[in-house]
């Protein structure tokens, strides 16, 4: 399979990137890691006249402890997200999603920022964003905006960034030190997108949920933020009652679509079920 | 559309040549190179029989434009043996434990078994399993697949490669 031809452009700084992508329009995509793009290309679903490889752009590659927050550059690939001790130290549970993410070759490949930025419903990191409150930095030719990763999602591939406009950076609250997380995704095989995937990050003390935010993947036409879900389990045990209420608030805001990866009732479900076990994970890891 | 000048050190020699951006790593390897030990075999970016080493990562060479390798240092099996043309550890390690039957997915499972140890020079069988998730083999079930890579290990790091106990 061959894709349709394109001209390449590989632009060394953000400002050449989004000045290209807005002169060049419609017929120009960003390319990140391209796992994505590449194969969409390769069937002719996608055939964008113009490439604009973020590649060459040193800026984009930043990992850092900023403050309460940690900063990522959106050209972070899934393998430097696995292998930054900064990153599992403070925020482990980028590292148990990313290692989720496809197969090792592709996660060499493929970048934190594209996975967000792209507006796929499968993709498993805008839930996780969306769990942690992380906010993306936009960089179009008139400068910086910052969208939060709760407001950014608008449908299937449909997302706040404006033509010409870029995510350059991922800024992720950092979580309470021995807070507890869990993402727990279905999947029919390695490399496949969820079947339904949940994210949670709880904090407890001496017993109690102080608080709880839980992210959901792939279970509707954008990553969905369950908030009622997480209002429920705050000030309680975490015992039986309360999270059949999390569970059933959660899967009541889903909307999956029937798919080869089961009828829409067995999806909604599953995201009932990894929720159920993410958040067993995150209390057994919470210190109390 | 213009084609683009790159510059790749594959297996060790600088090539310099003209593509077009749509040209694929694999075929940019297979066609105007004629290194055809990388093989397509899906061409979708599942079955990782194109995997070759490209600056210290394992890639798909499907997915992977050759424009995007620029720069790039390029490892594929052809680049593989010792200099003396002996057979590497992990060659070696395929042929003693029967880790190939067909052959085609091997020279992406080499690749990727390289990196991996690069990475993580005594690794555990889980850790090889999932190590080579992103490479598909039909044939052998991938027991003998991972007591190759297994061998390689033990022979890189000089210790005799001995098989568990049923």
């Amino acid at each position: 399979m061959i894709p349709g031809t394109f001209d390449y452009h590989r632009p060394t700084t953000v400002e050449s990137a989004v000045a290209l992508l807005l002169q060049l329009g419609e017929d120009a995509r960003p390319l990140a890691g391209g796992h994505s793009l590449i194969p969409l290309m390769k069937t002719r679903l996608s055939a964008p006249e113009h490439l604009v490889d973020l590649a060459a752009i040193e800026g984009l590659r930043r990992l850092e402890h900023v403050g309460d927050h940690v900063v990522i550059g959106a050209m972070t690939t899934q393998h430097a997200v696995i292998n930054s001790t900064l990153l599992t130290d403070l925020v482990p549970i980028l590292r148990e999603t990313a290692l989720v993410i496809a197969d090792p070759q592709i996660r060499y490949k493929g970048t934190i920022g594209g996975n967000c930025a792209n507006g796929d419903p499968g993709n498993d990191m805008p839930a996780l964003m969306q769990c942690l409150g992380a906010s993306y930095q936009l960089t179009g030719t008139g400068g910086h905006r910052e969208v939060s990763a709760r407001d950014f999602y608008l449908g299937a591939y449909e997302t706040a960034l404006a033509p010409g406009e870029i995510l350059t950076e991922i800024r992720i609250p950092v979580p309470p030190a021995g807070h507890g997380y869990g993402y727990e995704k279905l999947k029919r095989k390695v490399g496949d997108y969820a079947t339904a995937a949940a994210a949670v990050v709880i904090t407890m003390a001496a017993g109690t949920c102080t608080s709880a935010s839980i992210g959901l993947t792939n279970v509707s036409e954008t990553p969905l933020w369950a908030a009622e879900a997480g209002r429920i389990l705050v000030g309680s045990t975490l015992d039986a009652a309360t999270v059949n209420a999390a569970v059933a608030a959660a899967e009541a805001i889903t909307n999956p679509a029937s798919d080869m990866r089961g009828p829409a009732e067995y999806r909604t479900k599953m995201a009932g079920i990894m929720l159920r076990r993410a958040l067993e994970r995150a209390r057994v890891r919470a210190t109390v | 559309m213009t084609k683009s000048h790159i510059k790749v050190t594959i297996n060790g020699k600088a090539v310099e040549a003209l593509v077009e951006p749509r040209t694929l790593l694999i075929h940019f390897l297979r066609e105007q190179q004629n290194l055809t030990g990388a093989h397509i075999g899906c061409d979708t970016g599942h079955c990782g029989a194109c995997t070759v080493d490209m600056d210290e990562m394992s890639v798909k060479s499907c997915m992977t434009f050759a424009v995007q390798a620029n720069g790039a240092a390029i490892t594929t099996i052809e680049g593989v043996a010792n200099a003396d043309g002996t057979l590497s550890a992990l060659q070696e390690g395929f042929r003693m434990m029967h880790g190939l039957q067909c052959g085609y997915c091997t020279p992406g499972m080499i690749l990727r078994a390289h990196r991996l140890l690069q990475e993580n020079a005594d690794p555990t069988e889980d850790e090889i399993r999932h190590g080579i998730a992103g490479n598909l083999c039909r044939c052998t079930g991938y027991v003998n697949i991972v007591k190759a890579i297994q061998y390689a290990a033990a022979k890189i790091n000089g210790t005799p490669y001995q098989e568990a106990a049923e």
